[in-house]
């Protein structure tokens, strides 16, 4: 079995691998709670990571970075908007589409720009966020428990991630409490009624698929400049696909959504621990079958422990405004 | 909005995505440097310039068009295949292991076994998703992506720890025994008057076109091939008329799984001769652009795997005379399915004013 330290440690990389999974999942939640699907967060985060990387490496400032990162997330969104809104196309073919072409880009641009192969260069310094040290995080750490709960597991990640957790209190509230959220859960349930009351279908899931750009480009800004020190190629692996699946776990809504990536951040913290998960299961397992553990364990949660999942029920259909 | 002409919407607007797709990738090409005008020049050299090149852009092809087709059949029936990737590894794992299970006499022999192998292997692979899409709901994108994940680290976990040799040091299984070895189009006579020198296209390319021809009959020619577009039109509909939702969701992904497990008898047996890592080379993915693109009729995927065939074996050309990455290669095919797939409404748009254009009296 694991100690106590051993399972901060594992809550800890936890909580910094559920980073880019919340925020991407929260992205999604927006969108779909709009109507548009999105299976284009994995490319958005991936252009997202490559903007943030080589923006950072070349001005020396991860704010920078970060800004970047957020444009060209949105650039696609922009892409994904005039694909499944305007044009009223295939929302999933758009989104495999952009993944693909954010797959491709990325390289070549890494390449173009620092020729390593599609690697931006290691950062370091100002030009990676850099873990924050919560107040009072060493005075505490040798109280019982609670102390390396706070000085271990809570402090010492980087702001993102803090940004990140204060973002579901926000998203519930905008969602919930706020006009715009109103109006937002109504055109994905039910677009003709929101047209009916005068207010813009078409403008309300744009703002919406913008504010998914945002979201996708503070993930992949994470990946590449806080999670990891550079862009690689392809490094988002699958976290846009497994935040999608934590949306539809959480039932599109913002707690849910924070409990289902801490659970898929989990999942991937113990395929980084083949030595915990050995003493606990108590055989060798092959390493390439713990690389598969996050994508098993999501299709299992997917398939017998969700439950009905009602999706928004305009999900996936373009409005038509009738003559 | 106004309907165009039949002809021009099965060949118009295929043609001017593509129009647009390679307007915006020489864009691409212009902004990392290149020149666009060179890299058409050294991929049509390379893919289609003599019959070398062209024993290449067949070998892409044949993949191509068993991926093309596994997506394709899905599609009939509304559901999106995108795990032909993982699908068509774990039918090079089938093959792999009927390749070595016993001393092969003859090719034929060897090649229907080796058939089979990789039609069920692709088909199991496929067959979990769509049994959790039909009796649970999950979405089966999501899960046959996460298939496709799962199914990379299946094959790394069977070429390092299971298959390989003794002694061998990189993953992947033994020679395939020489009475497995398909004869390549060099050999076979008629073909051999063309290709002179030893090329990777193989006798699987004429099954894939009957692969193309059998698509085709079961799609519109047969009950089921009813069923499962009636079932892809309308579910409810479906239903109504006796059709029965499980049983065609699990039908169709099984065939679906099977095409694009069948794959691998092209690249693993045809061309490897050993299951390596990676044997698939994206070729899955590449079914959805192709099924796109060929607009979901058999013909037209033969056409669309041509015309990847080509960009598949120009890019590597791309990679290897030019500093253009191959990765331009997945930036085309992202843009191929953006346009066919996504802004047809756009394309047909376009062409619908055109349309009004040259004929007033229509308006």
């Amino acid at each position: 079995m694991m100690d106590f330290a051993t399972l901060i440690q594992i809550l800890d990389s936890t909580l910094r691998l559920a980073t880019p999974l919340l925020l991407a999942c929260l992205a999604g939640l927006f969108s779909e709670r709009a109507g548009i699907f999105d299976i284009g967060l994995e490319g958005k985060m991936l252009m997202a990571a490559m903007a943030s990387g080589a923006v950072a490496a070349l001005t020396g400032s991860v704010w920078l970075g970060l800004g970047a990162g957020i444009v060209a997330s949105l650039l696609l969104a922009a892409l994904h908007g005039v694909a499944s809104i305007t044009f009223r196309g295939n929302q999933l073919i758009s989104g495999v589409a952009l993944n693909f072409l954010a797959s491709g880009i990325t390289v070549l641009v890494a390449q173009r720009l620092f020729g390593q192969g599609g690697r931006t260069p290691p950062l370091a310094g100002a030009s990676r966020f850099n873990p924050i040290t919560l107040p009072f995080a060493d005075e505490v750490r040798d109280v019982p428990i609670l102390g390396p709960i706070y000085a271990d597991l809570l402090s010492g990640h980087t702001i993102l991630t803090y940004v990140a957790l204060l973002l579901v209190p926000a998203t519930a509230w905008v969602l919930y409490r706020t006009r715009f959220g109103l109006r937002l859960r109504a055109v994905g349930e039910n677009p003709a009624a929101v047209d009916t009351a005068g207010i813009s279908v078409v403008g309300l899931r744009y703002a919406a698929v913008a504010i998914t750009g945002i979201l996708c480009g503070l993930a992949g800004a994470y990946m590449a400049t806080a999670l990891q020190a550079g862009f690689g190629r392809e490094m988002t692996a699958g976290r846009g696909y497994i935040a999608l699946a934590a949306l539809i776990f959480a039932k599109w809504r913002p707690w849910g959504a924070l409990w289902a990536t801490l659970l898929f951040g989990f999942f991937q913290a113990l395929a980084l621990r083949p030595d915990v998960v050995e003493g606990v299961a108590g055989i060798k397992i092959p390493v390439s079958l713990l690389d598969a553990l996050p994508y098993i364990l999501t299709v299992l949660v997917l398939a017998g422990f969700v439950g009905k999942a009602i999706p928004p029920r305009a999900g996936g259909e373009p409005y038509v405004k009738e003559r | 909005m106004d309907k165009l002409p039949r002809w021009a919407d099965v060949v118009l607007v295929p043609l001017i995505s593509l129009v647009f797709a390679a307007g915006i990738s020489a864009l691409v090409i212009l902004a990392i440097g290149q020149d666009p005008a060179e890299a058409l020049n050294v991929m049509v050299t390379g893919a289609l310039g003599s019959p070398y090149g062209w024993g290449y852009t067949l070998y892409y092809t044949t993949s191509f068009i068993f991926t093309g087709l596994a997506v394709t059949i899905a599609f009939h029936a509304s559901l999106f295949n995108i795990g032909g990737e993982g699908q068509a590894q774990l039918g090079g794992l089938g093959v792999a292991l009927v390749c070595l299970a016993l001393p092969w006499p003859h090719w034929t022999v060897a090649l229907l076994a080796a058939s089979l192998g990789a039609a069920l292997f692709g088909a199991a692979w496929a067959a979990i998703p769509a049994y959790l899409q039909a009796r649970r709901g999950s979405h089966i994108v999501i899960t046959t992506i996460m298939f496709n994940y799962i199914a990379s680290a299946l094959i790394v976990y069977m070429l390092v720890d299971v298959l390989r040799p003794v002694g061998q040091m990189d993953p992947a299984t033994a020679r395939f025994p020489t009475g497995t070895n398909l004869p390549t189009l060099d050999q076979i006579p008629g073909f051999s008057l063309i290709f002179t020198k030893t090329v990777p296209a193989n006798v699987t390319f004429l099954v894939a076109l009957a692969a193309c021809v059998l698509v085709w009959a079961l799609l519109w020619r047969t009950r089921l091939g009813y069923e499962i577009r009636a079932f892809g039109r309308s579910e409810s509909a479906a239903r109504y008329a006796g059709i029965n939702p499980f049983r065609i969701i699990m039908i169709t992904m099984l065939l679906s799984g099977a095409l694009a497990g069948l794959m691998s008898i092209n690249n693993v047996m045809g061309e490897s001769e050993r299951l390596v890592q990676n044997s698939t080379e994206g070729a899955g993915f590449i079914g959805i652009a192709v099924a796109l693109m060929g607009r979901n009729h058999p013909f037209g995927v033969l056409l669309a795997a041509l015309l990847f065939g080509f960009l598949y074996q120009g890019g590597a050309e791309l990679g290897l005379w030019t500093s253009i990455p191959i990765e331009l290669r997945i930036v085309v095919q992202g843009l191929v399915i953006l346009f066919t797939g996504a802004l047809d409404q756009m394309v047909r748009m376009m062409l619908g004013w055109l349309f009004r254009f040259r004929s007033p009296k229509a308006a």
